[in-house]
């Protein structure tokens, strides 16, 4: 795969999307270049795993475009979800699949096969330390490590765009530890997206954070501007700050 | 077949047989053409060397297995959230659509070839018409596909198996009564007559007879391909439109 460094990885420009008479996310735009680890910050429901579904070509905006490696989600899907590494969210995998045999159906759709296939399967599962677990039933795992069968499926094709939906909800803190060096690892030749609602993985994992609530981007900085918004050079107080003026502004404005 | 619609196949075969499913299934078709050719259809009794009794049944088995099968395609996806990790894998949707209907009809060829011993017995007794018992074999599996792209794109619809299910086979009992006295005459007194005709030409039991006869009229297989082919287009239409909401 080619990737021209100049161009973003992800751009995303007016993206809306209405579930009926809800407004889930509201005209955002932004864009993730190659070698950043973007943390997307938000209260539950503000429309982080909305964001993600769009991007990956999983809904339709209602508006709005997504560019990934400048191919378009609405007209060249195929492309885009060839290129991008997806970690939905909850992790979901066929339960009665054994996880080797689940990580081989992927590897196979995502077109790998012979030596290639055995050779990336080997190396996340390593990674991931899958390989006490690989005849053992999805459906029988553990939350954590079932969250790390999605991780390593995510990987199986060391995809240039890796779109993370709480990568570490439901790991203990080792296991956090070892998916937040991964990443890191990972960081410096793709494009990483991962939502979160622990605001110090924005500390340990993130070159950028955005924070949306209620459909909309209140802040896109790096972690230290993100600090900084805060008296007390503290992320909670930094996340509160911004949310509750956004909420307090909202409710003078006499917005539903 | 190209390899997507391969991988899908496989993996959905796989979830048949690595759940109680398939043999739950095939038990019990086993176990109902059996009872249903011997006792109601008296096999035996007739004294003729044939499967007539063993297939008249069919039909009415399938009304209700067939959609027991393709209930699971769609609604499973959806409930267990897998959907999205499929969505989002690089195939289009009719990879996916077809790679499970596929799968699906291979497990129903399966459980229909076991049904052998029936075949060996009515050799062993006398000596039919075993041609007549090939295309039979033949209808009784194109029928099973109507079933299932009907199966198919119903649960696709909800997320709920039980009720994938229920509606599957209503919509599926309308087509095989749709040649019987019950519904033309409901038609007969006020619609003109090519219209009966063609509600007649719908039903799954005129072509599934025709065929069972012995005489495999491209007709009749056409119209088993069209109707599986607008049901699976139509699953597909399905499956697109959730992008929406």
């Amino acid at each position: 795969m080619t990737v021209n460094d100049k161009s973003p990885a992800i751009e995303v420009r007016g993206l809306d999307k209405r579930f009926g008479p809800i407004h889930a996310v509201r005209n955002i735009s932004f864009s993730v270049n190659h070698g950043e680890v973007l943390g997307f910050l938000g209260p539950n429901g503000a429309g982080k795993s909305t964001t993600m579904k769009m991007i990956t070509g999983f809904l339709e905006p209602t508006d709005g475009t997504v560019l990934v490696n400048g191919h378009d989600v609405l007209t060249d899907p195929i492309s885009v979800k060839a290129s991008i590494g997806y970690l939905p969210e909850g992790a979901p995998a066929y339960a009665e699949m054994t996880v080797i045999r689940f990580l081989e159906f992927v590897a196979e759709i995502r077109g790998l096969n012979g030596v290639e296939k055995q050779q990336r399967l080997d190396k996340v599962i390593n990674q991931i330390h899958l390989d006490t677990v690989l005849d053992q039933t999805v459906d029988t795992l553990s939350k954590g490590f079932k969250r790390r069968v999605g991780v390593a499926q995510a990987l199986l094709h060391d995809p240039d765009v890796l779109i993370m939906d709480e990568p570490t909800d439901g790991l203990d803190p080792n296991q956090k530890h070892e998916v937040r060096s991964l990443i890191k690892e990972m960081a410096e030749n793709k494009a990483i997206v991962i939502s979160t609602h622990i605001l110090e993985e924005v500390d340990a994992v993130c070159s950028r954070a955005i924070i949306i609530a209620a459909g909309q981007i209140l802040f896109d900085g790096t972690p230290v501007e993100l600090r900084a918004q805060s008296g007390l050079n503290d992320y909670d107080d930094a996340f509160r700050t911004i949310t509750n003026r956004f909420y307090s502004s909202e409710g003078e404005a006499g917005q539903s | 077949m190209n390899k997507n619609i391969k991988a899908i196949f496989k993996r959905e075969l796989y979830g048949y047989f690595h759940t109680p499913v398939a043999y739950v299934f095939i038990i019990i078709f086993l176990f109902l053409t059996g009872i249903f050719s011997f006792y109601l259809g008296a096999f035996y009794e007739r004294g003729q060397a044939d499967l007539e009794p063993f297939f008249r049944f069919h039909p009415w088995l399938y009304l209700f297995l067939i959609p027991a099968i393709a209930m699971r395609l769609w609604s499973e996806e959806m409930k267990t959230g897998t959907i999205e990790l499929l969505m989002t894998l690089p195939i289009s949707v009719m990879d996916a659509v077809l790679g499970k209907y596929l799968a699906a009809w291979c497990f129903t060829a399966i459980a229909l070839a076991l049904t052998f011993p029936m075949w060996i017995t009515v050799n062993y007794l006398g000596e039919p018409d075993n041609t007549v018992i090939l295309a039979s074999y033949l209808g009784s599996l194109l029928m099973a596909g109507g079933f299932l792209a009907v199966g198919s794109c119903i649960s696709a619809l909800s997320k709920s198996q039980v009720i994938a299910f229920v509606i599957s086979v209503v919509i599926c009992f309308l087509f095989i009564l749709s040649g019987f006295p019950l519904v033309l005459d409901f038609f007969q007194g006020w619609a003109p007559q090519a219209l009966v005709e063609v509600i007649s030409s719908l039903s799954f039991l005129t072509h599934f007879d025709s065929i069972n006869k012995g005489v495999i009229d491209l007709r009749d297989l056409i119209y088993y391909l069209v109707f599986i082919s607008f049901w699976l287009y139509a699953n597909v239409v399905v499956i697109d439109s959730r992008k929406a909401h």
